[in-house]
């Protein structure tokens, strides 16, 4: 009886560790799952070009040949590195000075078709951006924009706008309309009561917007590959692809992941410098 | 200081047929304390904000003195206004919340400095001058939200509901504060909200507003005392005043077996009405009297316990309606008990049952 009694507590406490762990495992696993291919990448990164095709967890020669290879002069990495950031740059500062003023403009004044215009909006995001490439390659070679910046900005402006117009409209519809009307009332223009108390506020939901933007256009691949056919004008993504091994069969996967590497890493910054400034609840305390 | 003056001020909503504010005429005497009162949806918030430039006027004038402010913007008009929410800076200290105005108006620095740490002892927020709004309690933010507006040193006050998040206690006090500090500084204040205590203790005069209309504005004691007609009696009071649909009967107007003698005026509009008339009688001139004595008959429903009074909600099985009634606190029937309620005649208001106007006793 005593025993029974004791096996069931001690069943019960088991169970109740496992609820414990479960969370923590669940997470642990979606943690993996993400992680593994950015693992591989780093792990094959370092390995010598000749064990490539090794299967071993860690290399079991650590070397950074790969990464000297990658900016070997013939490869034009280094230039292709600076291509993407300007284009990734431009498209972000673009994206946030038009998203943010469309927002606003959205988020704050009553007109008609109001709502017909969001949804047109999200919906323009939901074309295949493929679909685009034809008829685009077709209007910038008649408008000679073959090989320029603006040939990869522009049409990764029109894909990063609607994300970023709905994220921050969103992000403004919840700020309450009296913080303005009190900077009206305070001596502020309209302009000034949006310049100096609301896009402060809006910071956080800026600077997601602006990290998301940036990550869409640093790793864009199909117009950069199809607007651009000269060397110095190709972005990272474009020159990883068209890196050669010593043969033509030669895939040089090892280069590959070295540069994958290089090109994560700029990302990783930006979002670890700003992550500080993408916490929630900078705008509570103002209200009751 | 200023004079403030509305002058038929209508707003009416786009996609609304029924003006929100209709041809308001208001006008509010320099350093007066005004209290905007009525239910919600009546057009109180819209007639300050109205006077803040935050509402468009569709017809009719606004003037603070001499100046017609109707279609300047709010900045132009040399208001400070305290929301119903306060609306403070979040991102800047309660010293750069209260000295916002002054930097905009580009006021020098020192002089800033100096205005705003002297509203902050006013308001006994000297130690709080570096925090954040979120560090503050929600009393805190009310008076720095009051600090932002007295730092300004303005023309106008405008006050939309500023103590209807705080709890009880705190708004009984912030009341006496906000009365006593208006009437220290001496500037004109119009003061919104839905709640007649408020308006009542705090006002110099409260206009009472139903349905974008203003019903009447007068002093606290003369709305009391002499409403203007059945809707105000019925909204100022707490609990309210009883509203009953009375008979003619030749000479008088009958309430129970009581025979409330009224004037000709009464008679005459009682006529209009079908010989209806609505005697308004306050809980207070209601009591309980004994059994065979002038009066209704009447059963406890609901017994209020004030502590220094007691409310009795009263159903008159005879004519059809609910009377409240105040009683001894020591001496209040109970739960269910029958009891005979007589009315004081000389306390009795007459309404017109058409229009609800006051008619003169």
């Amino acid at each position: 009886m005593t025993t029974a009694t004791g096996d069931a507590r001690r069943t019960t406490r088991r169970r109740f560790e496992i609820k414990k762990w479960l969370p923590i495992l669940g997470v642990a696993g979606i943690v993996l799952y993400c992680l593994a291919p950015f693992y591989w990448m780093v792990v094959t990164a370092f390995r010598r070009p000749a064990d490539q095709y090794d299967l071993s967890p860690l290399p079991r020669t650590w070397s950074v040949e790969n990464f000297l290879a990658v900016f070997e002069p013939g490869t034009g990495f280094g230039r292709a590195l600076l291509n993407s950031l300007i284009v990734a740059s431009t498209t972000t500062i673009l994206t946030l000075i038009i998203g943010t003023s469309t927002a606003y403009a959205l988020a704050r004044l009553a007109f008609r078709g109001k709502n017909l215009v969001l949804s047109l909006i999200i919906a323009t995001s939901m074309f295949p951006g493929i679909s685009l490439i034809v008829p685009l390659l077709r209007l910038f070679t008649d408008i000679g924009w073959i090989n320029t910046y603006q040939a990869m900005i522009l049409p990764s402006l029109s894909f990063a706008l609607p994300l970023a117009v709905w994220n921050l409209t969103m992000f403004f519809r919840q700020m309450p309309q009296e913080l303005e009307q009190a900077a009206m009332v305070d001596g502020c223009t309209p302009g000034q009561a949006f310049r100096r108390i609301i896009v402060p506020l809006a910071a956080p939901g800026m600077f997601t917007t602006a990290i998301l933007t940036f990550i869409l256009a640093w790793n864009e691949f199909i117009i950069a590959l199809s607007m651009v056919n000269e060397q110095n004008m190709q972005t990272v993504t474009v020159a990883i692809s068209k890196f050669t091994g010593a043969t033509q069969y030669d895939q040089p996967f090892g280069t590959q992941m070295a540069a994958g590497v290089i090109v994560t890493i700029p990302l990783v910054i930006g979002v670890l410098i700003f992550q500080r400034r993408i916490i929630a609840g900078l705008t509570s305390g103002g209200l009751k | 200081m200023a004079t403030i003056t509305y002058d038929r001020a209508t707003r009416v909503y786009p996609g609304s047929e029924h003006p929100a504010v209709d041809g308001l005429d208001l006008h509010i005497a320099d350093g007066e304390f005004l209290v905007l009162v009525g239910p919600s949806g009546c057009g109180k918030s819209t007639s300050l904000r109205m006077l803040a430039g935050l509402e468009d006027v569709d017809s009719g004038a606004i003037r603070i003195g001499e100046h017609d402010v109707t279609g300047l913007s709010p900045k132009d008009r040399d208001i400070a206004m305290v929301f119903q929410n306060y609306a403070l800076y979040p991102h800047m200290s309660v010293a750069d919340n209260m000295g916002f105005a002054l930097r905009m108006a580009k006021t020098p620095k020192p002089e800033i400095e100096q205005r705003v740490r002297e509203a902050a002892k006013l308001l006994d927020l000297e130690q709080y001058l570096d925090r954040k709004p979120r560090a503050l309690s929600g009393g805190q933010r009310q008076r720095v939200a009051m600090g932002r507006a007295i730092v300004r040193e303005p023309q106008v006050f405008l006050m939309d509901e500023p103590l209807s998040n705080l709890d009880a206690k705190l708004r009984v006090s912030t009341r006496s504060q906000i009365a006593g500090l208006q009437r220290r500084l001496g500037v004109s204040t119009v003061y919104v909200t839905h709640d007649q205590v408020e308006a009542m203790t705090m006002g110099d005069r409260v206009a009472v507003l139903h349905d974008g209309v203003l019903q009447q504005c007068a002093s606290p004691r003369e709305l009391y005392e002499r409403p203007a007609n059945a809707f105000v009696a019925g909204f100022i009071g707490s609990p309210p005043m009883n509203l009953l649909d009375c008979r003619l009967d030749g000479e008088t107007v009958r309430a129970g077996d009581t025979a409330l003698p009224v004037s000709g005026a009464v008679r005459e509009e009682a006529g209009h009405g079908g010989g209806s008339v609505t005697i308004g009688i306050r809980p207070e001139d209601v009591r309980v009297v004994g059994p065979g004595e002038e009066g209704m008959s009447a059963t406890v429903d609901l017994v209020e316990e004030l502590g220094s009074d007691v409310y009795l909600h009263c159903s008159v099985p005879d004519e059809g309606y609910g009377v409240v009634a105040r009683a001894q606190p020591r001496s209040a029937p109970a739960l269910g008990e029958s009891v005979r309620l007589g009315i004081r005649p000389e306390a009795v208001h007459a309404f017109s049952a058409v229009t609800g106007e006051r008619i003169a006793a």
